[in-house]
């Protein structure tokens, strides 16, 4: 298929619909707005189902209760609304059932602005709502990304019976790039692959009833829901860890940076290499699971110095790579809070004077 | 080749469309490209952008921090962008509706009537493509072919009778853009 030019945003809905989502609950905020509107204008024409709910929360629950159906179903927002869904996903997490997140992400806290960031990565990666409970965590660095994560996202999901999340920052949502849209995939519900789903009861069906709940009252049925979800937790960060590695091997500086931000380091490792200076970045695409494995290897490496995290935010990530460093290496941080993206020349700055060992 | 260019003017100038068309064109070449608007709380009569990177390289970064070429439409967006061109790049200046020239001596800047162009051949809308054509002459990143087949994809089916005004506001565009 030739290639298309498309916004991030329109790129996330078609891919959504080619990944065979047929429900989508919304409501509009900048700047992810584009995708309920691609949604409202693409679903009718494919016989799904396009809501605009009265509030975040109203959406999340209406996909919360299609979840329950078995169907691929997917809300959408930006980061104050995200903060809104909060307590449904944490309902869907707990009911162990599978559906996509978008957030694309702008700066905060409270309204904040509408430009990008990446001051969700908390909020994403912890869970988020109430009780223990991880979402998949997806961040794309292109609008290609997004669109190749899009079915991985729903297979996940499906697979692993919990809510997978895509965050982008603002501006992989609002950019135009080339893309390549895969085949389109139509999703039919199977019931031996999913028994848990309340598809309906018709004569002749065996008479067990499809229960979707999260309330679990007797200690022991909730501590065995949570040692299911913790079990099934540990299989997603041994199976479904992504990341891309750019950069030199035999480097002496490594750069964690996740999203645009990791687009620009890139930028900056280029210039670098020109001025003789080897640095290697390694792009989280999960943030949860996030790549531990990778980080500490790098880290560990005898030629490496030191370890740079750049995200925008006042440093969020930062936890995760300190976490996997573990103290072998010295870990700084780089990056702003709000939407004030850092620049090639801060980045290149900053790793010139850590390679001279200044502070 | 790595060209970033910031196409600023004031909202319904179509600055955002002439950005899409380089990046269409861009792309039919084969090239990376990437098209980022500005989004926020614009007054009207206020600024409107958009950053386009056409690349032979894998872009690292759609955010222009030192534009290789920036084109300003209206005063508001010389005044907000003149110093984003980086040192030894282009400025080209809608002299129809600025009347000021430019402060910095380290860039080549180069003023287009476009406004007034666009008026005398009976296409006023098409300044913005009047001066996209004065762009392509000095910065030919895309050739004048695939800027005429990005103009026929990006207008449709829909829009179809401005494909002619526009190739003679590209061309007029291109002679403008020669000349000085």
């Amino acid at each position: 298929m030739a290639k298309i030019l498309m916004k991030g945003n329109e790129a996330i809905a078609e891919a959504a619909i080619r990944a065979g989502c047929r429900f989508f609950f919304g409501y509009p905020i900048t700047p992810q707005t584009e995708v309920p509107e691609y949604m409202a204008a693409r679903m009718p024409e494919i016989g799904g189902c396009f809501l605009q709910a009265e509030s975040e929360v109203a959406a999340i629950n209406m996909v919360y209760g299609a979840a329950g159906t078995g169907v691929r179903v997917m809300t959408s927002s930006s980061s104050p609304g995200v903060s809104l869904k909060q307590e449904g996903i944490s309902y869907i997490a707990g009911a162990e059932l599978p559906c996509v997140i978008i957030n694309v992400m702008r700066g905060g806290p409270g309204l904040g602005g509408i430009q990008a960031s990446q001051g969700d990565y908390f909020q994403s990666t912890r869970g988020g709502g109430h009780g223990d409970y991880r979402c998949i965590v997806y961040a794309p660095a292109s609008v290609q990304e997004v669109v190749d994560l899009m079915g991985v996202a729903f297979d996940a999901a499906d697979q692993y019976r919990c809510p997978a999340m895509i965050v982008a920052d603002g501006i992989i949502g609002q950019m135009m790039e080339p893309v390549e849209l895969p085949e389109p995939y139509e999703y039919k519900v199977d019931t031996e692959k999913k028994p848990w789903a309340a598809t309906g009861w018709k004569p002749g069906d065996k008479k067990e009833r499809a229960v979707i709940n999260s309330l679990y009252i007797e200690v022991d049925e909730l501590h065995e829901l949570n040692t299911r979800l913790q079990a099934r937790y540990r299989e997603i960060e041994k199976n479904e860890v992504r990341y891309e590695v750019y950069g030199d091997e035999d480097a002496e500086l490594v750069v964690c940076a996740y999203g645009t931000v990791a687009r620009i380091c890139k930028a900056a490792i280029d210039e670098l290499r020109d001025k003789g200076l080897k640095v290697k970045l390694i792009r989280p695409i999960t943030l949860w699971p996030f790549p531990v494995d990778c980080v500490k290897a790098a880290a560990e490496a005898p030629e490496v110095k030191a370890v740079l995290t750049v995200e925008l935010n006042a440093g969020q990530m930062l936890e995760d790579v300190k976490l996997a460093v573990n103290g072998a290496k010295p870990v700084e941080f780089l990056g702003n809070p709000g939407s004030k993206m850092p620049t090639v020349e801060e980045i290149c700055e900053k790793l010139l004077a850590m390679s001279k060992g200044e502070e | 080749m790595l060209e970033q260019t910031l196409f600023a003017g004031f909202g319904g100038q179509g600055m955002l469309l002439i950005g899409e068309f380089l990046a269409e064109a861009g792309m039919e070449e084969g090239k990376y490209v990437s098209w980022l608007p500005s989004y926020g709380p614009e007054m009207r009569g206020g600024t409107a952008n958009c950053s386009v990177v056409v690349s032979d390289r894998p872009i690292s970064s759609p955010v222009i921090t030192a534009a290789s070429c920036v084109i300003a439409m209206n005063r508001p967006s010389l005044d907000k962008f003149e110093n984003t061109v980086r040192p030894g790049g282009l400025l080209i200046v809608n002299s129809s509706l600025i009347d000021v020239k430019a402060k910095r001596d380290d860039i080549d800047v180069l003023y287009i009537p476009a406004s007034e162009v666009a008026e005398e051949i009976g296409n006023p809308k098409g300044a913005n493509v009047v001066i996209l054509g004065a762009y392509l002459a000095r910065r030919p990143v895309v050739s004048v072919d695939s800027l005429m087949s990005a103009m026929k994809v990006k207008l449709g089916e829909r829009k179809a009778r401005f494909l002619e005004g526009n190739k003679k506001a590209l061309l007029a565009g291109l002679e403008l853009g020669k000349v000085q």
